[in-house]
């Protein structure tokens, strides 16, 4: 089912020229801010908790998602290449998985290595928060890339459906209604972190464990098959 | 058969005419010389009418952009996005004031500058959809040469085309704004505050899109890729704002109040919310709603300019060869 050649122009399509570049401003950037934070307060639990559930979890792994998953074959359909790769004798579902493997290995690399690395930075990984959260990104970043490969099969405007997904129902709509962080990729993965960190660690999920492994298995292997589905089905839009 | 061959009698008809007609006409035009130093001529005849010139290229690219912004002129796929943002950043504004009539307050919930900052995470999407749109389609498809062979001069097309994407974003924060000033008149809440603070309500909308606009234009210029565009300037709109608001978090609990302010700087989000708390009347959202010192807020006021003057200034210098 894996396919070496497609998962080759699949790197190449998400990490040639610039994509990189911005998919390293990021870790950098967090990686300077927990040096900085660590150099004028200490370690400190409540603080390395609040810089990696706050802006790493929340923002960093969301938008390291959006721009792979939906890089992965978002341009291709765009500019009409795809038919150049679907015309192959490799069978669709095939080209989804590979890409999904991709997008989930380039996602996790690029967040949850960072996110391991600022928590050992911030406090040394004390009552394992730098693990427990580089697990929670781990998990984040494979969901997020089913789902966002999902959008970027099903929809044009993948990229700014997936921004609002993360943006405004995961911090907005889950911060005022609480029913929303249910159905939230982050909240599942911080119950994973929940459980791993120490209990002073203060980590806090809106869900159960067993309902955040349910629903990422559910989203994560729908997403996939679902995108499979759609890509044999494809039809090319023109420019509008 | 004689379908078919009627067009060809009816295209070989006239076709003895143009010679005739067209030989003439270069030469009636007033220009003895034409014709005679040409291979062939097919009988193309020169524009005489009225050249409109610069101001009006100018602002038929402002509308054509402006209104592109908000899907008109276009398909009806692409209205689709930006009337969802439009009412999605709306209808809040209208609830807040039932919100204020229903519970008989004598003030607004939330602040009309406040209610902007709110909308944050909704005006990036928009302003991350609407930017490429302008800016990122005509490099892709190679349309700048042809704008640049017109009388037009590049700076006319970064100012037409910053002016439409500021004053769309503009037209964005603004509605609202004036839906809940309405809403407030309507309430009888007091004219003279609410002109007030409305009037303070849009000089921070002003401010807001010409910031935004401004980084979000010289973004989009950058890359061809509208997807690549999206994603660049959510990136920048968003990403330092969280961050700053995390560091801030943590400078607050770690008692150095003085910290938050001078961190506020640092991206516009916080640098447009300490601007409003300071000069427009607003509350911050600072941890604490901390205000800005005096000295805090001039150094905010400046920033903001420079940020300004830094970001058109890098547009013009990106249209200096872009597209060739």
């Amino acid at each position: 089912m894996y396919n070496p050649t497609v998962a080759r122009l699949t790197y190449r399509a998400l990490l040639g020229r610039r994509r990189a570049l911005i998919l390293c401003v990021l870790p950098a950037l967090l990686l300077v801010v927990s040096a900085a934070v660590r150099a004028m307060n200490g370690a400190d639990d409540a603080v390395a908790s609040q810089l990696l559930g706050g802006f790493a979890l929340a923002t960093l792994v969301p938008l390291v998602g959006v721009i792979a998953g939906t890089g992965a074959i978002g341009p291709e359909i765009d500019d009409g290449s795809v038919v150049y790769l679907l015309s192959k004798p490799v069978p669709r579902p095939s080209v989804i998985l590979t890409k999904f493997l991709v997008a989930s290995g380039v996602t996790a690399v690029f967040s949850a290595v960072p996110v391991l690395v600022a928590g050992f930075v911030l406090n040394g990984n004390s009552q394992q928060i730098a693990v427990a959260y580089a697990l929670a990104a781990v998990v984040a970043s494979i969901a997020y890339s089913a789902l966002f490969l999902l959008l970027g099969t099903v929809s044009r405007h993948a990229v700014v459906i997936g921004l609002a997904y993360a943006l405004i129902w995961e911090a907005l709509i889950g911060s005022l209604v609480g029913g929303a962080k249910t159905l939230s990729v982050q909240q599942w993965a911080l119950a994973l972190a929940e459980k791993v960190a120490g209990s002073g660690a203060d980590i806090s999920s809106a869900v159960g464990l067993p309902t955040a492994v349910v629903l990422l298995v559910v989203v994560t292997v729908g997403g996939t098959l679902f995108a499979g589905q759609k890509l044999r089905t494809l039809t090319l839009a023109g420019e509008e | 058969m004689s379908p078919d061959r009627t067009p060809a009698h009816a295209a070989q008809a006239p076709a003895p005419a143009p010679p005739g007609s067209a030989g003439p006409a270069p030469a009636g035009g007033g220009r003895p010389g034409r014709g005679q130093d040409v291979i062939h001529n097919i009988g193309y005849r020169g524009y005489e009418g009225p050249r409109l010139g610069r101001s009006y290229a100018r602002r038929a690219l402002f509308s054509q952009t402006l209104r592109g912004a908000y899907g008109l002129g276009r398909s009806a796929k692409s209205k689709v996005l930006p009337m969802l943002l439009f009412a999605a950043v709306s209808v809040p504004a209208a609830i807040v004031v039932a919100v204020s009539v229903v519970a008989k307050s004598d003030d607004l919930p939330v602040g009309y500058s406040e209610y902007v900052l709110m909308m944050q995470p909704l005006i990036g999407i928009y302003l991350a959809a609407a930017a490429p749109q302008a800016f990122s389609l005509d490099l892709r498809f190679k349309t700048t040469p042809l704008y640049f062979s017109r009388p037009m001069e590049r700076g006319d097309y970064v100012a037409a085309k910053f002016a439409a994407l500021a004053a769309a974003l503009f037209v964005f924060t603004a509605v609202p704004v004036l839906i809940m000033y309405a809403g407030a008149l309507l309430a009888k809440l007091g004219f003279a505050d609410q002109s007030g603070a409305a009037a303070q309500g849009l000089v921070f909308c002003v401010l807001f899109a010409l910031l935004h606009a401004a980084i979000a234009a010289w973004i989009a210029a950058l890359t061809p890729r509208r997807g690549f565009g999206i994603a660049a300037i959510i990136v920048a709109v968003t990403v330092p704002f969280f961050l700053i608001t995390a560091l801030q978090g943590i400078a607050w609990t770690s008692d150095s109040r003085e910290a938050v302010g001078w961190l506020g700087v640092a991206s516009p989000g916080t640098l447009l919310d300490g601007i409003q708390s300071r000069f427009l009347g607003g509350t911050s959202q600072f941890p604490g709603g901390q205000d800005l010192t005096g000295a805090q807020g001039a150094v905010y006021l400046v920033v903001l300019a420079a940020l300004l003057a830094c970001f058109y200034a890098l547009l013009q210098r990106r249209y200096r060869k872009a597209g060739l």
